[in-house]
């Protein structure tokens, strides 16, 4: 890869979701690119093209926001898809009739997308195989013919990006041009860009990372301090692993940046929706109350739902999903979840490397 | 709408007997074409490889120590294993090359000559002689004599076999299309071979596999194909006579350094490229394990990648397309199956190193076992899958690549960038493997249950539970005694399985074959007479009390394996 990274094509680049990750994203790519914004709500497509601002972030004038998938698909040979999973299904179902083979989509979505079969709900099938969870990927190439796919995946705090202070991601893809392209296009002096071919493994860091997040928010709306956090951390990144490798990652991506690094960011800051979650619900908040005021989703909880489920399936060790799983959806107090998790016979501190 | 369509083939197939030739005039054959510009096309496959080997050894010396290397290992060879179709001259080449070697240093350019001698030249000289070795020798004359005389032999000995009574070996009442019985998409692959370059990749099992592949392709009424054989099986002579004239290429297996390697994938490029239709064995050799393939040779399965790139990028809307159609075998029985799972669990124990050896090495065994096929009646059934792209997407008659949401693709996209087709060898090593996975399952999705693989499916499984404390290599030793089933225990899980099996056929996962549906006594029975039927000791046999019984555990292992892969052990 030893070609300058520049972006060297004259075709725009494409952000789908005007999220902050989207809006965030949209900023970086446009520092070497011309980008084309997709927005679901026309108003919110004026208003960005009118005063380059969306939801109190500053955008760049290379920004062009529509509301047109096809147009997108048509002008834009990369597509950076930057939308929660609940309506990841759907937006690639809209959009895959404008995509073609040699379209390159990263996408940024940390969720995970399970498919039943026919007629069934979570109650009357209540455990998950792998081949009914799908990362977004795997969504990606099951409902369209795109193919050169990637994702983005390391600390990148939406709040912190924007506000351009130093970060750096992960691209990860089977095609060594996939990664090239993330990088040509995402690389500045305030952002750095690594690569990574194990595209399923990376995924699932960034996926599974959330639970961690909404475990180490309770912790501190419980009012506990750095030694509880180290102990999380340390036994969260065991548990990703447990559940990373049945879902087909590898032990490596999880020590990365994607991995361990994301950890670190969100499980210290108030920046993450999936920490703030968790330290609501140690405040004494309901579940529903927090989903009610918070603007955006938070993918952990969805995350906690389908992992705990396929956890049991396939009979995986994943202890800190399971009580995370009762406190969410079952009413258990946190405490008694953490009293729990200290008695939980671990016999050893590292057995997967 | 899928069953209809194999309905309707059946019905006309029933009519007319067999399929009429696509391409009558054998000149018309793109195999033909290539034979009769043999000279031409070693040519070019010379001159395309070292092309390619000097854009990966541009540095001073790389292509000095390539040669080196191979030349060590070629006299290595000509010493420990030699072969008796190897070339005579074959020590006084290398010895050559060597001597030439000599005048070179690898301080020198690769562009420096020598009295009229240079690197370049001594590779090209390598490469040039590996071309001209693999290269077949078709002759539309010899195929037809060829294709004849396994007809009428084949057809002899049948009804010699099924037929008693002298003078049975003289009349023609039953075919090989009584033994041998070809379903799936036989219309479609037809239709193909017309609109673009049809790349078969059949399961191998068996070195009956190559002749059969040979009949099949005839009996479609497809002109010739190429396809790579081993060159152990020229060691036969009347197994080369055959495979010279049905269009065969040499495989040398004992050849793995880079510039033979690189010129095979040259020919077969550019044969694809020529519009040779072609037959790849994509696992490489015959099965070990009796397992259908569950990983595939990447080598000559990213030639199809390559010459699609290229056909698109010379030829534009003109471009041939080439189609991959997986095929599944489907036997009672494999003569080498014995030696097959021995050496596979040799290897799988690490006992020891294994020396090959082959189970036909004379003509006289060759013959043997043909008759012993034809002699003991049994059914083989050749399951042709739906065509596919090189990228794993079916197609429909007319070759259009169709997504699963039912779109046309453009495959030609698949190989573009910023508007332009570009050569990216990563990304088309990454579709080869894609491919490949997706021909692993569509084997397993054609692949027909038979009642004599469900049988050693199930007693193995039965047996092997009994003993699951045991590993894999004490429990194969088991002795006789211990290996009884009740009748009725068996039976019970083989109606379990055969259900299971039946489901899995409703959901497009696996074929099955009609004989596995009515009255399970009939199906058991007919499934213990046929599994490994010849072998001097049978896998399953029934004991005088009615009682089910393992003469030799390895032949039943190997036959169980057939099911492999589809979770069915669960259901025991």
């Amino acid at each position: 890869m030893g070609t300058t990274l520049k972006n060297t094509s004259d075709k725009p680049v494409g952000v789908i979701g005007a999220g902050s990750f989207g809006c965030a994203m949209a900023n970086l790519l446009a520092a070497n690119s011309s980008v084309l914004l997709y927005a679901r709500d026309p108003e919110q497509v004026s208003q960005i093209n009118q005063h380059h601002e969306n939801k109190g972030i500053q955008l760049s004038h290379n920004i062009k926001a529509i509301n047109d998938l096809e147009a997108i698909a048509n002008q834009c040979d990369i597509l950076f898809p930057m939308i929660p999973s609940s309506g990841f299904r759907d937006m690639i179902q809209d959009l895959s009739p404008y995509l073609h083979p040699y379209h390159i989509l990263i996408h940024g979505t940390k969720g995970l997308d399970f498919s039943l079969p026919k007629g069934e709900t979570l109650v009357s099938h209540p455990s998950l195989s792998r081949e009914e969870v799908k990362t977004m990927s795997e969504v990606i190439k099951d409902e369209s013919v795109a193919i050169r796919v990637g994702c983005l995946a390391g600390p990148n705090l939406s709040r912190e990006l924007i506000d351009g202070q130093p970060a750096a991601t992960v691209v990860a893809s089977h095609f060594d041009e996939v990664i090239l392209a993330g990088q040509k296009l995402l690389r500045s002096d305030r952002f750095q860009v690594y690569g990574n071919t194990d595209l399923i493994g990376i995924e699932l860091t960034g996926v599974l990372k959330n639970i961690i997040a909404i475990a180490a928010g309770i912790l501190s709306g419980l009012g506990y301090g750095e030694n509880a956090k180290g102990l999380l951390i340390s036994r969260g990144v065991v548990e990703m692993i447990y559940l990373g490798k049945a879902l087909g990652g590898n032990t490596q991506a999880f020590i990365g940046l994607a991995g361990i690094g994301d950890l670190v960011a969100t499980c210290n800051s108030t920046l993450s929706r999936n920490y703030t979650v968790g330290n609501r619900l140690a405040k004494g908040e309901s579940l529903e109350k927090i989903l009610e005021t918070m603007e955006e989703t938070a993918e952990g909880i969805n995350t906690v739902k389908i992992a705990k489920r396929f956890a049991e399936h396939y009979k995986v060790r994943a202890p800190i999903t399971q009580m995370l799983y009762k406190v969410l959806f079952e009413q258990l107090a946190p405490e008694e979840a953490l009293q729990y998790l200290m008695k939980y016979p671990f016999n050893s501190d590292i057995d997967f490397l | 709408m899928a069953a209809r369509a194999i309905q309707r083939k059946s019905t006309k197939q029933k009519k007319t007997g067999s399929y009429s030739p696509i391409l009558p005039k054998t000149a018309q054959w793109p195999v033909v074409q290539l034979s009769k510009n043999r000279k031409d096309f070693i040519k070019a496959v010379a001159e395309d490889s070292i092309s390619k080997i000097l854009l990966s050894h541009s540095g001073k010396g790389a292509l000095i120590e390539e040669i080196e290397t191979t030349l060590y290992r070629e006299q290595l060879r000509i010493k420990q294993n030699p072969w008796k179709v190897d070339p005579e001259d074959e020590k006084d080449f290398w010895k050559d090359i060597k001597s030439r070697l000599v005048n070179f240093s690898p301080q020198s350019g690769v562009e420096e000559e020598k009295n009229g001698d240079s690197i370049r030249k001594i590779m090209y000289d390598i490469i040039f002689r590996y071309a001209d070795e693999i290269a077949g020798n078709f002759k539309p004359s010899s195929y037809r004599l060829a294709r004849e005389i396994v007809k009428f032999g084949f057809a002899r000995l049948l009804n010699a076999a099924r037929i008693k009574g002298f003078g049975a070996f003289f009349t023609n009442k039953l075919t090989l299309k009584d033994k041998i019985k070809i379903v799936g998409e036989t219309d479609q692959i037809r239709a193909l071979a017309t609109k673009g370059t049809v790349v078969m990749v059949p399961t191998h099992f068996s070195n009956l596999d190559s002749i059969l592949i040979g009949w099949i392709i005839h009996a479609l009424g497809l002109p010739a194909f190429i396809y790579g054989a081993g060159l152990n099986l020229f060691n036969i002579g009347i197994l080369a006579y055959f495979m010279n004239s049905l269009g065969a290429y040499k495989v040398d297996r004992r050849k793995k350094n880079l510039p033979y390697l690189e010129t095979l994938k040259s020919y077969s490029t550019l044969a694809l490229q020529k519009g040779a239709h072609s037959l790849f064995f994509p696992g490489g050799t015959r099965s070990r394990s009796g397992k259908l393939e569950k990983s595939l040779k990447l080598g000559l399965l990213s030639t199809t990648m390559e010459a699609q790139r290229i056909n698109y990028s010379d030829q534009d809307d003109k471009a041939q397309k080439i189609f991959i159609v997986p095929v599944v075998l489907n036997y009672h029985f494999t003569l080498e199956a014995p030696g097959l799972i021995n050496e596979y669990l040799k290897r799988k124990g690490q006992e020891r190193y294994y020396v090959e050896n082959d189970q036909y090495s004379t003509s006289f065994r060759m013959v043997k076992f043909l008759l012993k096929f034809f002699t003991k009646g049994s059914d083989i059934s050749v399951s042709i899958g739906k065509g596919m792209d090189v990228l794993g997407n079916y197609v429909d008659m007319e070759g259009n690549s169709i997504d699963k949401q039912g779109r046309i693709i453009d495959t030609k996209d698949y190989f573009m960038s910023d508007g332009k087709i570009t050569v990216n060898k990563q990304r088309e090593k990454q579709y080869t493997r894609m491919l490949s996975s997706i021909i692993v399952e569509e084997y397993h999705r054609i692949n027909r249950v038979f009642a004599s693989h469900l049988a050693a499916f199930t007693a193995f499984q039965l047996l092997r539970r009994r003993y699951y404390k045991l590993d894999l290599y004490n429990f194969l030793r088991l002795p006789e005694e211990e290996l009884v089933l009740p009748y009725l225990e068996f039976r019970n899980n083989y109606e379990r399985l055969r259900q299971k099996i039946f489901e899995l056929k409703s959901e497009g996962k696996v074929q099955t074959a009609p004989h596995l549906e009515g009255d399970i006594d009939k199906v058991i029975r007919l499934g213990l007479e046929n599994v490994g039927m010849y072998h001097s000791k049978r896998p399953l046999v029934k004991t005088k009390s009615g009682d089910i019984t393992s003469k030799d555990l390895n032949t039943l292992f190997y036959y169980h394996n057939r099911l492999d892969g589809y979770d069915l052990e669960k259901y025991i």
